[in-house]
C-alpha cells in the first residue's frame, strides 16, 4: 500500500510539474470563459458603425418616418426618390443601403428590397420588417375606421414568452429551460468524453513509456505489476481531478469578473430585474413606457435571466455526485483498458488496431448523448445510459432533463460490476504484456495472457 | 550454506517450456555465474528469482526459508535491458526507486550521497537521464541496484556499455560488495569475466541445466589430460608411447608445445623427457577456457 502511494506521488508530481499541464490548466478556463462571455458581450454592446439607409418609396409617402432610428442605423427618408438614380450614385452617397418600398406593399408583402453592398445583419432586417409590419397592420386596421384605434392598439400589444416548468415526484414545480438542460447535457457529455479520453490515453502513453524505456523491469522487481498499474491510473486520475477543479474555480472567477465589468456597463442588472416580472406586461393598460421598451429592446436579456434562474434550479447535488461517480468509474474502466493496450504494444504506432474497438463505444456514447438532447426519453438513450461502456457519457447527458432514480441506480450498479471485471482482466493482460518485447501482439495473444498463471 | 536456492523450477509459456526442472544453489558470499545461449531460459529464471513472474512448479528459498513477496527488499536486480525514466532527474529517480525498495527518504538520501561521491557522479544529480550518455546512465542504474544493500544481487550483463575504465570500476565495486557480505548472481556471455569473477556456475541450455559446479572443477574436468610446455629457444618434441604432440608454436625466441598424455602416464615422466630436449620454462595443465567449454557443451547438445 505504501509503495502504491509512492507510485501515485511520482505519477502525479511529474505530470503536474510539466509545462504543458500548467499552460493547459490556466488557458483552458480563460478560453471557456471567453466562449461563454464574448457572444453575450458582443450581443449586448454592438457598437458597429452607424449605418445610414436611404428609404425610397414609389409614388407615395405612406411610410414616411415609420422606421425609427436605432443606435446603429439611421433611416433617411428621401422625398420622391428614384431608386435607379440612387443606385448609380450609391458609391459616392455614403449610404449603407437603399430600402426600396413599392406601393404594392400593403397587398404583397415581398414588394420590398434592401439594396446594400454587404449582407445586412439580422437585427437590422428584423427591425425594418417589424416596423413595416406594424405600420401595415395599422393601416389595414385603420381601414375599418375603428374609434380610438391608437388607444386600443396600445392595450392589446402583447409579448409572449413561454416559461417551462418541471414537476418532480413531490409535485414541486420548478422553473427550467430546455436550453439550459441541453447546454448542461452537452457540456457534461463532452467533458466526460474528453476527460476519459485525454487521461485514459495518458495512462496508455505512460505504460508505453515505461515499457520502451525498459524501466518497468526494475520497478516490477520492487512492486507487483498490478500495484504499478493501479498507482499510475490513480495518479493520473488525481491529475485530472486537480485540473478539473482548477478549471471550475478559474472559469467561475473569470465569468464573475467579466460579468461584473462587461455586462454591468449596459445596465443588465436593472433590466434583468424588471424583466424578471413579465406578468407586469400582461397587467394591461397602465404600462409605463420604459418597461415596454425594456421588454421590447432586450429579449436576449430576458432570456438570460430566465436561463440564470433555471440553471439554479438544476439538481446540482445529483449532477455533481453522478459526475464524480461516472468520472471515476468510467475513467478507471477505460484507463485500465488503455493500460492493457499500452502493455501489449512496443510503441505508440502499434496501438491503432487496439484503439479502434475502445474508441467506438466512446464515440457511439457521444453521438447518442447528442441525440439525447433532442429526445432524452428515447429507448436508445435509455439503453445506452444503462450499458456500462456508454453510460458515463449518456447518463450524464440525460440527468439535467430528469431521470428516475431507479435508472440511475441500475446504471451505477452495472457500472461497478463491469468496472471490476475490466480492471481484473486488464491487470492480467498488463502483467504479461509489459515483459513481452518484439512480438506483434494480437487479440488472440492477449486472450491467452488472460489465462496465464502468476 | 546456500543463501539462495531454487528447487525443481519449471515454467511454461503457452506451449513453450522456458524452464524444465531447473535447480540452482547459490552459496553465501559467492559470485554465481548463470550462463547459457540466448533464449535458454536465463532471463526467465532471473525473473522468477525476482518474483516478477511465478514458477509453474518448484520452490524458492532465501536464507534457508521460503522466498516471500516481501523479500524483494533483500534483492537487487540490474536487468540486461536497462532503463530509467528518461525525463526524470537522476536524483529524484534514484530516490524513487530506493523508496520502492522500502527505504525511507532520509535513509535513501544518505546512501545516495555516499554512492554518488564514490562513483564520482555527484554533479549529475539534477540532470535528466536523457541528457546522460549510455555509460553514465548505467552508472546511475548500478547505484540504484545496490543502494538498499541487498543480500542477493543479480547482475545481468553488468559490463556492457561501459568503457574499460568504468567497467573496471564496476568490477571492483562488485568485488567490494561481495566482501561486505553480498551474494551475487551474475549472468553474462563474456566468458573471460566468468573465469575472472565467478566461483560457481550453472549452464542452462534449452530450458535445462546441462552443467554446474565450481569454475575450477569444471575446467579441470574438461582439461582432458593436455599440457602446455614452454621452452626457451627453438625446441621440437616428437610424440612417443607416453604422449602425442598436438601443436607447436614458435615465436619471440620461445617454443610452446601442447601435448596429450596417454592413459597411465605420470606427468613426471613427461617433464623428465622434456628436460632432455631443452630449457623448460613452464609446464602447465592445459585448462580449456570457459569459452571453449561453453561452446563444446552447447554444441554437443544439438
Amino acid at each position: 500500500m505504501n509503495k502504491i502511494s509512492v507510485i501515485i506521488k511520482r505519477e502525479y508530481i511529474t505530470r503536474v510539474r510539466k509545462k504543458s499541464f500548467i499552460i493547459m490548466t490556466i488557458l483552458a478556463p480563460l478560453l471557456m470563459a471567453a466562449i461563454i462571455i464574448v457572444p453575450t458581450a458582443v450581443m449586448m454592446n454592438q457598437e458597429g458603425d452607424l449605418k445610414k439607409i436611404a428609404v425610397v418609396e414609389d409614388d407615395s409617402d405612406l411610410f414616411r418616418d415609420v422606421i425609427k432610428n436605432t443606435k446603429d442605423a439611421e433611416f433617411v427618408y428621401i422625398n420622391n426618390g428614384n431608386v435607379e438614380e440612387l443606385k448609380k450614385s450609391f458609391e459616392s452617397s455614403g449610404y449603407y443601403g437603399i430600402l426600396y418600398i413599392s406601393p404594392k406593399i400593403v397587398d404583397t408583402p415581398n414588394a420590398i428590397q434592401l439594396i446594400s453592398k454587404q449582407q445586412p445583419p439580422i437585427g437590422l432586417l428584423q427591425h425594418i420588417e417589424g416596423s413595416l409590419e406594424k405600420e401595415i397592420e395599422k393601416q389595414k386596421l385603420l381601414a375599418y375606421q375603428i374609434e380610438n384605434l391608437d388607444e386600443i392598439m396600445k392595450t392589446v400589444e402583447t409579448k409572449v414568452s413561454i416559461q417551462t416548468k418541471k414537476i418532480d415526484e413531490t409535485g414541486e414545480v420548478k422553473e427550467t429551460s430546455t436550453g439550459i438542460s441541453m447546454a448542461l447535457a452537452y457540456i457534461f457529455g463532452f467533458l466526460m468524453y474528453m476527460l476519459v479520453f485525454i487521461f485514459g490515453s495518458q495512462v496508455m502513453r505512460g505504460v508505453i513509456e515505461e515499457k520502451t524505456s525498459r524501466v518497468v523491469e526494475v520497478i516490477i522487481s520492487s512492486v507487483k505489476p498490478v500495484q504499478l498499474m493501479v498507482g499510475k491510473i490513480v495518479g493520473i486520475a488525481l491529475v485530472g481531478l486537480t485540473q478539473f477543479l482548477i478549471w471550475i474555480v478559474l472559469t467561475m472567477a473569470t465569468v464573475t469578473v467579466l460579468k461584473s465589468t462587461v455586462l454591468s456597463k449596459t445596465g443588465v442588472d436593472k433590466i434583468v430585474m424588471e424583466a424578471a416580472a413579465p406578468q407586469n406586461i400582461m397587467a394591461g393598460s397602465q404600462l409605463d413606457e420604459t418597461q415596454v421598451q425594456a421588454a421590447a429592446v432586450s429579449p436576449e436579456l430576458q432570456e438570460f435571466s430566465k436561463l440564470f434562474n433555471s440553471a439554479m434550479n438544476q439538481p446540482w447535488g445529483l449532477i455533481i455526485f453522478a459526475f464524480i461517480f461516472y468520472f471515476i468509474t468510467g475513467y478507471l474502466l477505460y484507463a485500465s483498458v488503455f493500460a492493457a493496450i499500452g502493455s501489449a504494444v512496443d510503441n505508440e504506432t502499434e496501438t491503432q488496431q487496439f484503439m479502434l474497438p475502445v474508441t467506438i463505444p466512446i464515440i457511439v456514447a457521444l453521438m447518442v448523448a447528442m441525440g439525447t438532447m433532442q429526445n432524452p426519453e428515447s429507448p436508445l438513450a435509455f439503453w445506452c445510459s444503462l450499458i456500462p461502456l456508454t453510460s458515463p457519457i449518456v447518463m450524464m447527458a440525460r440527468i439535467p432533463f430528469g431521470v428516475p432514480y431507479w435508472q440511475i441506480a441500475v446504471s451505477m450498479a452495472l457500472m461497478l460490476v463491469t468496472f471490476w471485471a475490466f480492471v481484473w482482466m486488464a491487470a492480467k493482460i498488463y502483467r504479461t504484456g509489459i515483459l513481452m518485447y518484439g512480438k506483434k501482439t494480437s487479440w488472440k495473444e492477449m486472450w491467452k495472457w488472460l489465462r496465464y498463471s502468476g | 550454506m546456500a543463501l539462495f536456492e531454487a528447487r525443481n523450477v519449471t515454467k511454461q509459456y503457452g506451449n513453450q517450456l522456458a524452464l524444465d526442472n531447473v535447480s540452482i544453489s547459490v552459496p553465501e558470499k559467492c559470485i554465481y555465474g548463470l550462463l547459457g545461449p540466448n533464449g535458454a531460459g536465463k532471463t526467465t529464471l532471473i525473473r522468477i528469482i525476482n518474483q516478477i513472474t511465478g514458477p509453474d512448479s518448484g520452490e524458492l528459498f532465501i536464507d534457508g526459508r521460503k522466498l516471500l513477496p516481501s523479500d524483494v527488499q533483500y534483492i537487487g536486480y540490474l536487468p540486461e535491458e536497462r532503463g530509467l525514466y528518461k525525463k526524470m532527474k537522476v536524483g529524484e529517480q534514484a530516490l524513487y526507486l530506493a523508496q520502492l525498495k522500502g527505504l525511507s527518504k532520509a535513509e535513501a538520501m544518505k546512501r545516495l550521497r555516499y554512492w554518488f561521491r564514490k562513483l564520482e557522479i555527484t554533479d549529475w544529480w539534477g540532470k535528466k537521464i536523457e541528457e546522460l550518455s549510455k555509460g553514465m546512465a548505467q552508472k546511475v542504474q548500478f547505484v540504484t541496484t545496490v543502494l538498499h544493500e541487498p543480500k542477493l544481487l543479480i547482475f545481468d550483463e553488468p559490463f556492457t556499455g561501459f568503457d574499460p575504465v568504468n567497467a573496471h570500476t564496476i568490477k571492483n565495486e562488485i568485488l567490494f560488495l561481495r566482501e561486505r557480505g553480498a551474494t551475487i548472481i551474475f549472468s553474462t556471455h563474456n566468458m573471460e569475466s566468468v573465469e575472472e569473477l565467478c566461483d560457481n556456475i550453472t549452464l542452462i541450455n534449452k530450458a535445462k541445466t546441462i552443467l554446474e559446479g565450481s569454475v575450477d572443477e569444471i575446467r579441470n574436468k574438461w582439461a582432458g589430460n593436455e599440457y602446455d610446455l614452454v621452452f626457451a629457444g627453438d625446441v621440437s618434441l616428437n610424440g612417443n608411447h607416453n604422449f602425442s604432440v598436438l601443436d607447436t608454436k614458435k615465436d619471440n625466441g620461445k617454443s610452446s608445445i601442447r601435448l596429450r598424455c596417454a592413459a597411465g602416464t605420470e606427468t613426471n615422466q613427461i617433464v623428465s623427457h622434456a628436460l632432455e630436449h631443452g630449457n623448460l620454462i613452464s609446464f602447465n595443465p592445459a585448462l580449456p577456457s570457459m569459452n571453449e567449454i561453453f561452446i563444446r557443451v552447447v554444441e554437443s547438445g544439438k
